[in-house]
C-alpha cells in the first residue's frame, strides 16, 4: 500500500538573526526524510512567519533563533497562532537557547527543543512522533 | 635538471619502495583506521609527504621572506618577537554602561585592543523602540541609538591608546562617525585614532544577514568611507573583509579564503571606479579569517591567502605599495566547533584553534569562551579564553620563530593546494561577472549550502568525531552557570532613547537628516553629513531611514 504523503512543514527564522545555517540543516534532512519543506530565510517577523505558514497550510513550523531573543519571538509566534485559531499548527524550535530556557519554552507551548548537537535522526524521529500525536489526538 | 629536483626526485622514489615494501606489508597485518584520511574540510590527506623541489627552486616567488612579497612567511620581518598579536576579545550587550564595565575589566586583565559587539538593530540600522526590534535589545551585542551611547560605552577609554575594532556593517558609516564624535570629545584628534569598522557588506548578503541597503549603495557607502578615512583617519582599518561568517555558515577552508578574496577584488575594484587610487586605500584593507580545529589545513590556509592576495593585488591591480599587497588580518576562534555537550572540552578546541592562528602569523586573535555554545560568555570564562592566548604566547615557545612551519613538506603542500583551489572559485566568479552577480545567481550560497550540509551528514553517519557529541557523549545535561543579559535591558535602553530625542535640538536634527537625503541623491561623500547628523544626536534609525529613502531595502532571494 502506498504511504500518504507527509504533511509540509515550514522552517522560520523570526527577527534579525542572520545565522541559518542550522535552518538550512534542519529543513534540508527533513526533506531527505520526505517531508515538503517551505524555508522563510532569514529576518521574518512573526506575523510573517504565521501567514506563510497558515497560507502554506503546514503541519507544523521550526523556528530557528541564534541571537537569544527565542522567549520574546517563539512566544510572539505561538500568540499568533492561537489569535488566528491555527494551535493545530504544531511549533518546534532550536538554535543557542540555554538549557534554563527550554522547560519555559515548552509551557508556552513549544512542543520540542533541539539545541546544538542534536541528531538529524533524533529530529526527524521526534517531529514524526509528534505529528502522529496530534493526528491521533 | 636541478640539484634539487635530482635530490627530491630519488626521495620520492624512495617514498614509493618504501610504499610498496614496508608500508605495504604493515596494512597486510594491521589495516589504516580509515580508507581515505581528510582534513576538517574534506581535502585527502596523504599517509606521508616528502619534499617539493619548487619550494627551494622557487623559493623567493612562493615563500619569500617575512615582511617581503608574496608574504607567504608573514607580513613583517620580525613578527612576534618584535611584538605578539593583539589579545582581542570581541564583547558587547546589554546597555552601554554595562559593556563599557566588560571592557574596563577586560583591559584589567591584559587584553590590548578593543573589539564591540552591537546588538542586531544597531547592525541593521533600527532604534531600540522600533517594532523590529522587539526581543533583540542588547542580545548578541550593545545597544547603540545615538552618540550618547557611545560616549558611555568608550567612558574612559582613552581613544589615543587603545585601538578598537567594531563589527559594523550596513551601518558601519554611522558608527564610525560616533567614534569620531567620541574622540572629538576627547580631545583626540582624527588622525591619531586607531581601530577596524568590519564594514564588509557582501559576506553579509552571502553569509551573516545583517544587510539592510541593496549592493550598489552599500558599496558607494564603502567607497566614501575610504576615501574619507584616507584623508581624514589615516590609521584606521576601513574594512575588515572577513571569511569567518563564510566559514561558520558551513564553507571548506578553501571557500573562506577564495570568496573572502573575491569580496576583496569587488571592493579594490568599486574604490578605483569612485576614482581613488589603489596604493592610497589599500594598506588600510585588513582581513578576518576563522581558526578551525585542523592545525595544519589552517596554518597553511593563512599562509595560502597571504600569497593569493599579494599576487592579486600585484598582478590584477598593479599595486605598488608592499603594505597594499599585505594580507594583515585578526582572526576568531571558530564558534561552530563548540559544542554545548561537554562546554570544558571547549577550552582545548579553542587552544588548538588560537595555535594555528599564532602559526599562521595572525595580527590579532580572539578567542572564544567554553560557554558560547549556550550563551553570551560569562566573566569566568572570558578570562579562561585570554589566558589561552597569554599562554600561548608567553609559555609555549611558538612565538619566538617567525613561520615555524615553514618547510614542513605537508604544509608545503597543503599551502599550495589550498591557494589553487581558492584561484579556481575566484576564476568562477569572474566567469560569473564578479561577486554581485555571484551572490545574486546564489552561487556562493549554495556552495556554502552544500559543504556546510556535507559536514553535517559526516557528523550525523559518524564518520566525523565531534568529541561528547556523537561519540564519548555523557547523556548528562552541562550544570554550568550561564550569563544573562538582564530582562530590564529593553526598557532602560528605550527610556535613555527618549531622553536624548527630548534633550536635542528637533530642528537641527531635521535639518542635519534632510542633508544625509540630499547627499544620498547625489554623489558627494556621505561621511560627513552622516558625522553632522551624529553630532546632533540623530540616532541609528533616523540617519537610516534617511538612508532607505533614497537607497530602498535589500530583500534576500532564496530556494
Amino acid at each position: 500500500m502506498e504511504q500518504p504523503p507527509k504533511p509540509r512543514l515550514l522552517i522560520g527564522k523570526p527577527g534579525l538573526d542572520g545565522h541559518d545555517r542550522g535552518a538550512k540543516y534542519v529543513a534540508q534532512i527533513l526533506r531527505d526524510a520526505g517531508f515538503e519543506v517551505v524555508y522563510t530565510g532569514i529576518r521574518r517577523s512573526p506575523e510573517q512567519i504565521v501567514d506563510t505558514a497558515i497560507q502554506e497550510d503546514v503541519a507544523a513550523i521550526g523556528l530557528s533563533l541564534l541571537s537569544g531573543a527565542h522567549n520574546a519571538l517563539f512566544g510572539r509566534v505561538l500568540e499568533l497562532l492561537r489569535s488566528r485559531g491555527a494551535e493545530d499548527i504544531l511549533v518546534f524550535g532550536g538554535g543557542t537557547i540555554p538549557p534554563k530556557d527550554v522547560p519555559r519554552l515548552k509551557e508556552m507551548g513549544v512542543a520540542a527543543v533541539f539545541t546544538p548537537g542534536t541528531p538529524a535522526r533524533q529530529i526527524v524521529e521526534t517531529i514524526e512522533g509528534l505529528l502522529v500525536q496530534r493526528q491521533t489526538a | 635538471m636541478s640539484s634539487t629536483a635530482d635530490a627530491t626526485n630519488k626521495i620520492a622514489a624512495a617514498i614509493d619502495a618504501w610504499t610498496s615494501g614496508p608500508v605495504a606489508k604493515t596494512l597486510a597485518k594491521f589495516p589504516e583506521q580509515r580508507k581515505e584520511f581528510v582534513t576538517a574540510s574534506s581535502k585527502k590527506v596523504e599517509r606521508l609527504y616528502g619534499p617539493d623541489a619548487a619550494i627551494v627552486d622557487q623559493y623567493e616567488s612562493k615563500l619569500g621572506l617575512p615582511g617581503q612579497y608574496p608574504f607567504t612567511r608573514g607580513v613583517q620581518p620580525t613578527m612576534y618577537r618584535g611584538r605578539y598579536w593583539t589579545m582581542r576579545q570581541y564583547a558587547g550587550f546589554a546597555t552601554a554602561e554595562e559593556s563599557n564595565r566588560r571592557y574596563r575589566y577586560l583591559l584589567e586583565q591584559g587584553t590590548t585592543g578593543l573589539s564591540v559587539a552591537f546588538d542586531l538593530p544597531t547592525q541593521i540600522g533600527y532604534d531600540s523602540d522600533d517594532a523590529m526590534a522587539a526581543g533583540e535589545v542588547g542580545k548578541v551585542g550593545v545597544a547603540i541609538d545615538s552618540l550618547a551611547d557611545m560616549e558611555t560605552l568608550l567612558q574612559g577609554i582613552p581613544l589615543d591608546k587603545i585601538s578598537t575594532s567594531m563589527t559594523i556593517n550596513a551601518t558601519a558609516a554611522l558608527l564610525l562617525a560616533m567614534y569620531l564624535g567620541v574622540g572629538e570629545k576627547q580631545g583626540v584628534p582624527a588622525d591619531k585614532l586607531n581601530g577596524t569598522i568590519q564594514n564588509d557588506i557582501l559576506k553579509e548578503y552571502i553569509a551573516r544577514g545583517t544587510y539592510r541597503f541593496p549592493p550598489t549603495p552599500s558599496l558607494r557607502l564603502i567607497s566614501d568611507i575610504f576615501a574619507y578615512c584616507t584623508e581624514n583617519v589615516p590609521n584606521w582599518n576601513t574594512i575588515s573583509i572577513s571569511g569567518y561568517h563564510i566559514r561558520e555558515a558551513g564553507s571548506t577552508a578553501a571557500q573562506e579564503i577564495g570568496f573572502t578574496l573575491a569580496d576583496a577584488i569587488c571592493y579594490v575594484d568599486a574604490a578605483i571606479k569612485a576614482g581613488l587610487k589603489v596604493d592610497d586605500f589599500a594598506p588600510r584593507l585588513a582581513f578576518f579569517f576563522a581558526a578551525h580545529s585542523d592545525l595544519f589545513e589552517e596554518v597553511a590556509k593563512f599562509r595560502a591567502a597571504r600569497r593569493l592576495y599579494a599576487r592579486i593585488m600585484k598582478e590584477r591591480f598593479g599595486a605598488a605599495n608592499p603594505k597594499s599587497l599585505m594580507l594583515r588580518f585578526h582572526t576568531q576562534t571558530g564558534g561552530v566547533t563548540l559544542t554545548a555537550q561537554q562546554p570544558e572540552n571547549n577550552i582545548v578546541r579553542v587552544t588548538i584553534q588560537a595555535l594555528a592562528a599564532v602559526l599562521g602569523g595572525t595580527q590579532s586573535l580572539h578567542t572564544n569562551s567554553k560557554d558560547e555554545a549556550l550563551a553570551l560568555p560569562t566573566e569566568e570564562a572570558v578570562t579562561v579564553a585570554l589566558r589561552t592566548q597569554q599562554i600561548i604566547a608567553h609559555e609555549s615557545g611558538v612565538a619566538n620563530t617567525v613561520d615555524p612551519l615553514a618547510g614542513s613538506f605537508f604544509v608545503e603542500k597543503l599551502t599550495d593546494e589550498l591557494e589553487a583551489e581558492a584561484e579556481a572559485l575566484i576564476q568562477e566568479i569572474d566567469n560569473r561577472g564578479g561577486v554581485v552577480a555571484a551572490i545574486e545567481q546564489g552561487f556562493i550560497q549554495r556552495q556554502i549550502e552544500q559543504s556546510a550540509y556535507r559536514f553535517g551528514q559526516s557528523i550525523d553517519d559518524g564518520d566525523r568525531v565531534i568529541v561528547g557529541v556523537n561519540k564519548f557523549a555523557s547523556g548528562e545535561q552541562p550544570d554550568i552557570d550561564l550569563f544573562e543579559v538582564p530582562e530590564s535591558t529593553t526598557q532602560r535602553q528605550i527610556e535613555e532613547l527618549q531622553r536624548v530625542r527630548q534633550s536635542r535640538n528637533a530642528g537641527q536634527v531635521e535639518a542635519a537628516l534632510a542633508a544625509v537625503t540630499a547627499a544620498a541623491r547625489g554623489d558627494a561623500n556621505l561621511m560627513p553629513p552622516i558625522i553632522d547628523a551624529v553630532r546632533e544626536y540623530a540616532t541609528v534609525g533616523e540617519i537610516c531611514t534617511a538612508l532607505t529613502g533614497v537607497f530602498g531595502e535589500y530583500a534576500e532571494s532564496h530556494s
